[in-house]
């Protein structure tokens, strides 16, 4: 019995040993695998308002991803004008309506193609389509694009830094 | 410490250190396999030799390979290619077999479901084997990433985006696993690992969980027949080999496999110099660029079923059936509450049914993933995706209600 009470214990103190070791090394494993310092330090773009055409659609990049940048013509706003789902979604700078979205499908992530004759945005992997303000218009997407954290300054818009316009948008649910 | 004599001979030197003939009888040639077996019964061995190719020619390409997102595509079509002389050979050798071995899994597979090996005892042979399709599975995925083109870098964001989880928006669990928001250089690099060391090491070691889980049951026969294997392997070794219902795995048994291995390396060398194309996606052949993607992203083949059923459906439920077609095929053993464990054709009408509806339907699934989206397409895709799932709902229903036979 005095043998078997020693393995015990010293089984016990082993598993102690083992367990803080374990949590340990799970703890350094997944920090390894987070995103590196450089990676999050790269996640800031500047954009020029100013150079954008009314119903040009532009491709622009933020964090590796595409950011689609659409200065609203004024049948577009008028359009948008027509449904606060829209009109909430655009940007105003400078008096101009832009959309800024991420330009990645909200089902799976693939790009979208912009169709200037339909005004519109469809996704070739799974047939999902956009409307020029970045709302659904058909499944499988379950919601709008994605509007990337933005801060207004002066006629550039700062993609990465959060500003008023894009908390309250977040707040109304506009936007992930 | 055990008592050691001068050794008479090399094989006795062996053999008093490692028991090298006790070995060989329990390895090989008292190994007993049933005669009562058919061609199909050598798609192990099969993939047995696959494996060893791809192992090989991985090897060789690992070599020149390099995994930085700057030099990964032109490592690959470049070096490989052109530079090295005979790249191009293991590359294709490494990509058709990486399709093949697909293809010889699923009749393995259904030939398992078929004759009802993954009952009566037999049921850690059946899930240790899918355990080594969902390995093999991430294999093939994490080795799509590294050629880094256009299809790697997709199938990279879309496969990922999986683990966002839909309306749960686990964003930061998608950005942890490729180690920035989109996949680059992180990804690429663990995703390298993941298939050169990770992956192949579990892969090895459920092979060897696969074969220990069929030393006890022994292997199934055509008729499901329950054989008494000791009584039969005494009576092989009392010389009455004719009546005996076993033979020895080595030699006897191994020289049909290996003629059927024969058989399937002419195929297989026929593909690799002759049609590699099929594994070889032209749209691979374009680096890959995250702000373009391709007009049709399509897995490739061996994914087509499981895609097909995430497709019609919105995200959240796309996502729950797509992860109930990943783990369904491993409960089959305690889904089919039949007590008969012989082929699928003799257990009644029902089964019989399920069974060729369920091969014929996933040959359906696999057709319409390839197909865009659209139009009557997307209709028999949502059809089969349904009935994927009604039948392995209906399955422990029908079962249970099967006679004895």
């Amino acid at each position: 019995m005095k043998e078997n009470s020693r393995r015990g214990f010293m089984g016990k103190a082993f598993g102690a040993v083992a367990g803080v070791g374990a949590i340990g090394s799970l703890v350094a494993m997944k920090k390894t695998w987070d995103p590196l310092p450089s990676v999050k330090a790269a996640g800031f773009t500047t954009l020029d308002m100013s150079i954008y055409q009314e119903g040009v659609m532009v491709t622009e990049k933020w964090r590796g991803k595409p950011i689609f940048v659409l200065k609203q013509t004024a049948e577009m706003l008028a359009n948008a004008k027509k449904n606060p789902k829209d009109i909430e979604r655009l940007v105003e700078v400078d008096g101009s309506h832009y959309m800024v979205c991420i330009g990645l499908c909200t089902h799976l992530g693939c790009i979208p193609a912009f169709r200037e004759a339909k005004n519109d945005f469809k996704c070739a992997c799974h047939g999902g389509e956009f409307t020029a303000s970045g709302n659904v218009q058909k499944v499988p997407p379950p919601r709008g694009f994605d509007i990337p954290p933005f801060k207004i300054d002066g006629g550039k818009l700062v993609l990465g830094e959060v500003g008023p316009e894009w908390q309250s948008m977040k707040d109304n649910g506009v936007t992930l | 410490m055990a008592h050691f004599t001068k050794a008479t001979s090399v094989k006795d030197w062996l053999n008093q250190r490692l028991a090298v003939e006790k070995l060989e009888k329990v390895m090989a040639s008292e190994y007993w396999i049933p005669k009562n077996i058919n061609f199909l019964w050598a798609m192990g061995m099969v993939l047995v030799i696959t494996f060893v190719l791809l192992l090989v020619s991985g090897i060789f390409l690992l070599m020149y390979y390099v995994p930085t997102t700057a030099e990964a595509f032109n490592s690959v079509n470049y070096t490989i290619m052109r530079e090295v002389d005979f790249g191009w050979l293991w590359r294709h050798v490494h990509g058709v077999a990486a399709s093949v071995v697909f293809l010889i899994i699923y009749i393995h597979m259904f030939t398992g479901i078929y004759y009802g090996s993954y009952k009566k005892g037999r049921e850690m042979i059946w899930i240790s084997g899918m355990l080594l399709f969902v390995a093999f599975s991430a294999e093939a995925f994490s080795g799509y990433m590294l050629p880094w083109g256009q299809m790697s870098y997709w199938a990279g964001m879309v496969i990922t985006n999986l683990f966002s989880g839909g309306s749960l928006h686990a964003d930061g669990l998608v950005e942890w696993i490729r180690g920035d928001y989109v996949p680059a250089q992180a990804f690429l690099g663990r995703f390298f690992m993941l298939h050169v060391l990770l992956i192949p090491v579990a892969i090895l070691g459920l092979i060897g969980l696969h074969f220990g889980a069929l030393r006890i049951p022994h292997v199934n026969n055509q008729d499901g027949e329950e054989i008494d294997f000791d009584a039969e392997a005494k009576k092989y070794l009392d010389g009455d080999k004719a009546g005996s219902k076993v033979m020895r795995f080595a030699n006897d048994f191994m020289s049909k496999d290996m003629m059927v291995v024969g058989v399937y390396l002419v195929f297989f060398f026929y593909l690799v110099f002759y049609n590699y194309g099929f594994a070889m996606d032209p749209v691979n052949f374009d680096p890959a660029d995250g702000l373009k993607t391709p007009t049709h992203i399509y897995p490739e083949w061996y994914f087509l079923w499981s895609y097909e059923i995430l497709r019609p459906f919105n995200i959240d439920l796309g996502l729950i059936l797509f992860a109930f077609a990943q783990v369904i095929f491993v409960l089959l053993p305690f889904l089919d509450r039949s007590p008969n464990a012989i082929p699928a054709n003799r257990r009644g009408k029902a089964f019989a049914i399920w069974f060729w509806l369920m091969l014929a339907n996933m040959i359906v699934l696999t057709a319409m993933g390839k197909l865009p989206p659209a139009g009557i397409f997307s209709q028999i895709g949502l059809v089969s995706a349904i009935l994927f799932v009604v039948q392995w709902i209906a399955l422990p229903f029908i079962t249970a209600r099967e006679k004895k036979v």
